[in-house]
């Protein structure tokens, strides 16, 4: 088979287009470790707070090191459990300070949702016996609106919380 | 036989139009459902008597996507195949038993639907639990699209002993490629839903494995999209041309392209799962990797048609650099619609190179930027060639002519279709790379700032949803007149000839059993291990939540 | 018209390795081309700004 001179040019700028897009986001995903969110750690759906990360206490954000930060949360059709603050209230807003390292740990006790923080990064699907974790670090100060972007059922549009990041 | 002076016979025809009179009812079915979602979602309507969002997003979802595009699919290639190797009595009759399987568990789910008790979307997603009839009607149009499979390949295998030694028709074998590739990939969703989802709603066993349900269905996913396309292409590469009073630019590309998408647009489902915690990084960026193979194809088709495009005009002595292009009928709406979807592709293309970008999905994962992007792949480039080839072919099924005044208003339905799509899919686009998510009737999310801001986009949605409403209006009353009122008379089915200049096509193109083994070679390569990994670490099943869908 | 086209068949006849003319055609993908790298990389860089 062979192919005009112009068709020639067009593949190997083609293919060679398509061969930086995958060179660039390979560096991205194995060099400097931005790969997709893919945790592959399990936990028992019916039971997830028998795991450490989701007990009671540990729910919501944690400060665990200087200017780092993990947030566990238990999504449920639909809620997500951030923890409750020091008046028992259930907490819907979670406070980070801007440049600090957090951690969002996710899993769910029924179906899947999603969990997208709204003009960042943070968009990853929650599964039934799986933890969701994703690692990122918040460059610009503002409100964020936490929600669910895979469908879960008749409430699924009113699932949502907001994650506040501040110039300390 | 009766054959008319068109080429196609009268039995077929009719077996061609019931495919047809589905897919028409169905596209307006599913577009006043659409009508109604962007209503919704910009906050100007709420449903009466109790139904719900989801649930006519679920008819929305189901009836575009699986039964329209699969019914139009399968008629249009028993056209294809009626004209290019003929039918035989038999064929027909299992062609028809396979409609029928097809549309009772269409009416089945339907149903199910329609009760009430089925509002999971047309993805189905696990532990989220229909009432098992939803399923079981599924089950039946795949079964009833196998029958429709083997009726081709049987077709083409007939026809190649009565023609020892002759290349197949071009169109026919890219029937049977698409053919093989839809039973490939069904081969997945049938999997989960014949051993996971059946015995589970039904009660016969408490838990599902969600991870590897969603892998299932996404095995077939992708491929689902080609199956779509594949018949545009068919129409681009081997109709369009005679239609421009031109020839195939090269027929052995037009092949290879086919074989291409063949082998590389089913090991690839990872990449509708970028963002799913259960699936290893690095075999999710190996799919990636094969996701990019199948862009290869598309970029020779792009090339084949501009080429077309442009050999055409100059022989017609059109010159200068872009000069050709007035060689072009652009106002034959045979010609046009098709053309406009194809200039539809080159956004929807690019959407699909960056969704499939690895970590870049997370910009715009379960967003409705998604959205808009397939509403520019399948719902403009597919469906307005689609109704390219409604324009003729049901001409041809019903024995009449296509009127001036049909080309004039099929040519007008063209620009109102793509006008509506503008405004709807581009202010998608944008919304969703602001944030705002798929799937979601309208939400104030708590009041928040960045939900304002959508506002606008959503209302957007809903102008581009009242227009494109208009155009399916018009594609309707263009159907029903095609059958009932244009004059009777003889159109033309177009099949375009190999160009003399065009190298012979090569033997090895044809070797059915070299393609098919690779293909399953590449299959096994990108799944196996991830495949076992994700049994060997499951988590405990799941059990079913239909509660949850009950409004 | 048929004139023309007659010509146009002598012009490109004489040798059977001729190519066509696709000029046209170069130009137009190479501007699909370009397309496709500039959304790619606008997209990029939201995700490496975000
Ligand atoms: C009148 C024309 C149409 C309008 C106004 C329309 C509108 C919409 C809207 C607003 C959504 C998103 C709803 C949401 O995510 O909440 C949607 C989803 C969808 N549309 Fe359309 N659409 C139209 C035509 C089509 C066509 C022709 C097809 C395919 C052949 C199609 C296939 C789909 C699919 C597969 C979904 C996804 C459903 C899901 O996420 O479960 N649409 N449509
Ligand atoms: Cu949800
Ligand atoms: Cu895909």
């Amino acid at each position: 088979m062979h192919l005009h001179k112009y068709e020639k040019i067009w593949l190997i700028f083609g293919i060679g287009s398509l061969i930086l897009f995958l060179v660039v986001l390979g560096v991205g995903a194995f060099y400097k470790g931005t790969h997709p969110p893919s945790h592959l750690a399990t936990i028992d759906p019916q039971n997830v707070q028998a795991h450490e990360s989701f007990m009671d206490e540990n729910l919501g954000l944690r400060q665990v090191g200087e200017d780092q930060y993990l947030v566990s949360v238990i999504a449920s059709a639909f809620n997500y459990n951030l923890g409750t603050d020091e008046d028992g209230k259930a907490i819907r807003t979670v406070r980070i300070p801007v440049d600090s390292t957090v951690v969002f740990q996710v899993t769910t006790t029924d179906v899947i949702h999603g969990f997208q923080l709204a003009g960042t990064n943070v968009n990853m699907m929650v599964e039934p016996g799986y933890i969701s974790s994703l690692e990122t670090t918040f460059k610009k100060p503002g409100t964020y609106t936490l929600l669910c972007n895979e469908y879960c059922g008749t409430g699924h549009h009113i699932m949502a919380a907001t994650v506040e990041v501040y110039q300390p | 036989m009766i054959t008319n002076k068109t080429g196609m016979n009268k039995h077929d025809s009719s077996l061609v139009m019931a495919h047809m009179w589905v897919a028409f009812i169905s596209l307006f079915i599913g577009g006043l459902m659409g009508l109604l979602q962007t209503l919704v979602r910009s906050g100007t309507l709420t449903l009466p008597f109790g139904i719900g969002y989801y649930q006519i997003l679920t008819v929305h979802g189901v009836i575009l996507a699986l039964v329209l595009t699969t019914f139009f699919i399968i008629g249009f290639q028993f056209a294809l195949m009626s004209k290019t190797v003929g039918m035989t009595d038999k064929q027909r009759d299992s062609a028809w038993f396979g409609f029928w399987i097809m549309l009772f568990g269409t009416v089945t789910t339907a149903v199910t639907i329609l009760l009430g008790k089925a509002s999971v979307l047309y993805t189905f997603y696990a532990p989220l639990k229909a009432y098992p009839t939803f399923y079981i009607g599924l089950a039946l149009v795949v079964v009833g699209s196998w029958i429709g499979c083997f009726t081709n390949f049987r077709q083409l295998y007939v026809w190649k002993k009565k023609n020892k030694g002759e290349k197949s028709p071009l169109l026919a074998f890219m029937v049977v490629i698409n053919m093989l590739l839809w039973f490939i990939a069904t081969l997945g969703v049938a999997a989960t839903v014949l051993i996971q989802f059946i015995p589970w709603s039904l009660g016969m066993v408490d838990t599902i494995n969600v991870l590897v349900s969603r892998t299932l269905f996404w095995y077939f996913g992708h491929p689902l999209v080609y199956f779509w396309l594949l018949p545009a292409y068919m129409a681009w590469y081997a109709i369009i041309p005679k239609i421009i009073g031109g020839k195939i630019f090269s027929d052995s590309l037009a092949r290879l392209s086919f074989v291409l998408f063949l082998m590389f647009s089913i090991p690839v489902g990872f990449h509708h799962q970028l963002t799913e915690p259960g699936i290893d990084a690095t075999w999710k960026f190996i799919q990636v990797v094969l996701t990019f193979m199948v862009i290869i194809p598309s970029l020779l088709t792009a090339f084949s048609m501009f080429a077309t495009f442009e050999i055409t005009g100059r022989s017609k002595g059109y010159t200068g650099l872009f000069g050709w292009l007035k060689g072009l009928p652009w106002k034959d709406v045979r010609f046009f619609a098709p053309m406009v979807g194809m200039l539809a592709f080159i956004p929807a293309g690019t959407g699909g190179i960056i969704n499939a970008s690895n970590q870049m999905n997370q910009v715009v994962h379960n967003t409705i930027w998604v959205t808009g992007h397939f509403h520019l792949t399948v719902g403009t480039t597919v469906i307005l060639t689609f109704f390219g080839i409604s324009y003729w072919l049901i001409p041809v099924l019903t024995g009449r002519r296509l009127t001036k005044k049909i080309n004039t208003l099929g040519m007008i339905q063209t620009v109102v279709w793509a006008f509506g799509m503008l405004i709807m899919s581009g202010s998608m686009h944008i919304a969703g790379l602001l944030g705002a998510p798929r799937r979601s009737s309208y939400s104030t999310y708590g009041g928040s700032e960045q939900a304002t801001e959508w506002i606008g986009y959503q209302l957007a949605q809903a102008i581009g949803g009242s227009i494109l409403f208009i155009g399916i209006i018009l594609m309707v009353y263009i159907f029903l007149y095609m059958i009932y009122a244009a004059p009777k008379g003889e159109e033309e089915f177009p099949i375009s000839e190999v160009s003399e200049n065009a190298e012979p096509t090569p033997k090895f193109l044809e070797n059915w059993k070299l393609w098919i083994g690779i293909t399953v070679a590449l299959i096994l390569f990108a799944y196996t291990i991830p495949f076992i990994d994700i049994i060997q670490h499951s988590p405990p099943g799941s059990p079913g939540f239909d509660m949850l869908i009950r409004h | 018209m048929s004139k023309s086209s007659l010509q146009m068949k002598k012009k490109q006849a004489p040798k059977e390795e001729e190519q066509p003319e696709l000029k046209g055609t170069f130009i137009a993908v190479m501007g699909l081309g370009l397309f496709i790298l500039i959304s790619w990389f606008i997209v990029y860089f939201i995700f490496v700004a975000r």
